[in-house]
């Protein structure tokens, strides 16, 4: 395993365009073995730019993406998932119109058929028991909060080393974003790192080890959860219905 | 004939003609459920296919109907000429697909749908180049076995014809419902980047929608040849519409919807026939498209597509 103490995942000096728009200038982020590391920032700053870029949806013009050390940028999205890399996507992006349980099989997509792959169907059975309720159903029909939890179900089933998740918050009643939260930390404590893309700020800078905020494509801030949230900057701009007034 | 063993005779001919429509029509919809686009060229690999299939029954010693065949020589050289016509057909397909579409894969607009339309003309021309343009003599090794029933016959042909249309749409329905790369297939089809994302490569599954497609195809072909006995540079043309048709009456991209649209055609080509006049089919075919779009845009069995950001 080459630099197994380096990071796990880490960007160099990346740029990336649409077309002629430059979404991400610049970006540097390391996300370490074991680590939940969020991504914060307003509409339109480059954050689901740079889950595609991890993904290898769109590829940088410049800068590198190493994932264990390796360069991946040039790598197609399915070598990326098969070297450890799944995705909760936006808005969950679940197969709807095929089964929970198909959904399942479509995360292990990588993986051959076998004692293996029905261990993991449990091992997600056993951590979401209404994803095994639902396991005939649709997954269209699911509730936003079942889908989430079949979207996580799905990316556990490629036995992934780091998964990135979009906004896995968003969407969601109050109860269910406490649960998913709760469950991202109960998957991390299982060794799986996350890069967390969140636009609850106050939520994720509780689970968060570190942050990085960006605005207009740039890195302005990154630091451990609790430097941001002692952050005064980061209170008003990104905490600032959330924060309780200090008592007189 | 009275009245009802007509209609009767009708429905048996719409089945068999539905059932031709049916194989080509799933063509369309499997490119188009995952790419999004009209493969036009279709209409001409299912041309080309009438021919490899009669040369690969003249290949094993056929020629017109005078050599006609029982019991197990039938079954072999018919499910040799199916396999042989859908293999070559499929590869066709396949390279269209790798050659002439794949570079233009991520140009916008309908770039892609009028090179469909090119390589269409291209199939056409070298057949009619190679071949000429009269009629070919297709051979058909069936013996004349009828069947009555209240009136109307039963050809031997027909149900031919049924069986390989259902058997082949049972194996097309097991491919996609529970294969792994059916699995792929239908996921690319209801969100591509996803299935990009869970480690799909789609242009695999680009591939398979296209070598399947194009094997259906050359199967209709066979049929074809073997229902009207003759095939020629033409024949894609009507035969190609009338299926289009049946996948967008049945719902573009989605597969039963595609058997059930060819059936349909077929039925109001054959009663349409009878009781309107045989040069009135497509007129009542096309009419009866117009109406279904216009109350049910997205065709029988298709839902209408979200919006996708």
């Amino acid at each position: 395993m080459p630099e197994a103490n380096g990071p796990l995942l880490e960007f160099e000096a990346v740029n990336t365009f649409y077309g002629d728009l430059h979404v991400l200038k610049d970006v540097c982020y390391i996300i370490g073995r074991g680590e939940i590391v969020s991504l914060l920032g307003g509409n339109a700053c480059g954050k689901s730019t740079t889950m595609k870029t991890i993904m290898g949806i769109v590829r940088p013009a410049s800068g590198a993406v190493r994932f264990d050390g390796v360069e991946i940028q040039q790598l197609s999205t399915a070598e990326r998932v098969r070297r450890g890399i799944a995705p909760v996507l936006e808005a969950r992006r679940l197969f709807p119109r095929m089964t929970v349980f198909e959904n399942l099989e479509m995360g292990a997509y990588i993986h051959k058929r076998g004692p293996e792959f029905e261990a993991d169907v449990e091992r997600v059975y056993a951590r979401f028991p209404r994803v095994k309720e639902r396991r005939n159903q649709l997954a269209g029909t699911l509730s936003g909060g079942e889908q989430q939890m079949v979207a996580i179900g799905r990316a556990l089933m490629a036995r992934p080393r780091m998964i990135c998740m979009d906004e896995p918050s968003m969407g969601l009643s109050p109860l269910y974003v406490e649960q998913v939260f709760e469950i991202i930390q109960q998957i991390n404590a299982d060794g799986i790192s996350i890069f967390m893309v969140e636009q609850n700020a106050s939520m994720a800078l509780q689970i968060a080890h570190r942050a990085y905020v960006l605005q207009t494509g740039r890195v302005v801030l990154s630091g451990t959860a609790k430097e941001l949230r002692d952050n005064p900057a980061i209170r008003e701009a990104y905490l600032g219905e959330l924060q309780v007034p200090a008592p007189a | 004939m009275t009245t009802a063993s007509l209609l009767l005779q009708q429905l048996i001919n719409g089945l068999s003609l539905g059932a031709m429509y049916a194989l080509l029509a799933l063509g369309f919809t499997l490119v188009y459920g995952i790419l999004e686009l009209i493969n036009f060229a279709h209409f001409n690999v299912f041309m080309v296919g009438t021919f490899i299939a009669m040369w690969t029954l003249e290949g094993l010693g056929l020629s017109g109907q005078s050599v006609i065949l029982h019991g197990p020589a039938l079954i072999a050289v018919l499910a040799a000429g199916f396999a042989v016509t859908m293999v070559v057909t499929g590869v066709l397909g396949v390279g269209i697909e790798r050659f002439v579409l794949r570079p233009l894969r991520d140009v916008k607009g309908p770039a892609a749908m009028i090179t469909t339309i090119g390589v269409s003309y291209v199939l056409f021309n070298v057949i009619l180049l190679f071949v000429g343009a009269g009629s070919q003599n297709f051979p058909n090794p069936m013996p004349q076995a009828r069947f009555n029933i209240a009136g109307a016959v039963i050809e031997l042909r027909e149900v031919l014809i049924w069986v390989v249309a259902i058997v082949l749409m049972l194996a097309l329905t097991f491919f996609v419902q529970s294969t792994k790369i059916g699995r792929a297939m239908r996921a690319t089809a209801q969100d591509p980047e996803a299935a990009r994302m869970m480690g799909v490569e789609v242009d695999r599954v680009i591939m398979t929608a296209f070598f399947l497609g194009s094997a259906l195809a050359g199967a209709g072909g066979m049929v074809f040849g073997l229902y009207y006995n003759y095939t020629s540079f033409i024949v894609g043309f009507t035969a190609g519409l009338r299926a289009f048709t049946a996948a967008v009456l049945g719902g573009i991209g989605n597969v039963p919807g595609a058997m059930l649209g060819g059936i349909v055609i077929g039925l109001i080509e054959a009663l349409g026939s009878q009781f309107v006049g045989a040069s009135w089919a497509d007129v009542v075919i096309f009419s009866i498209l117009v109406l279904v779009l216009v109350f049910r845009p997205a065709g029988l069995l298709g839902r209408v597509a979200p919006n996708k950001s």
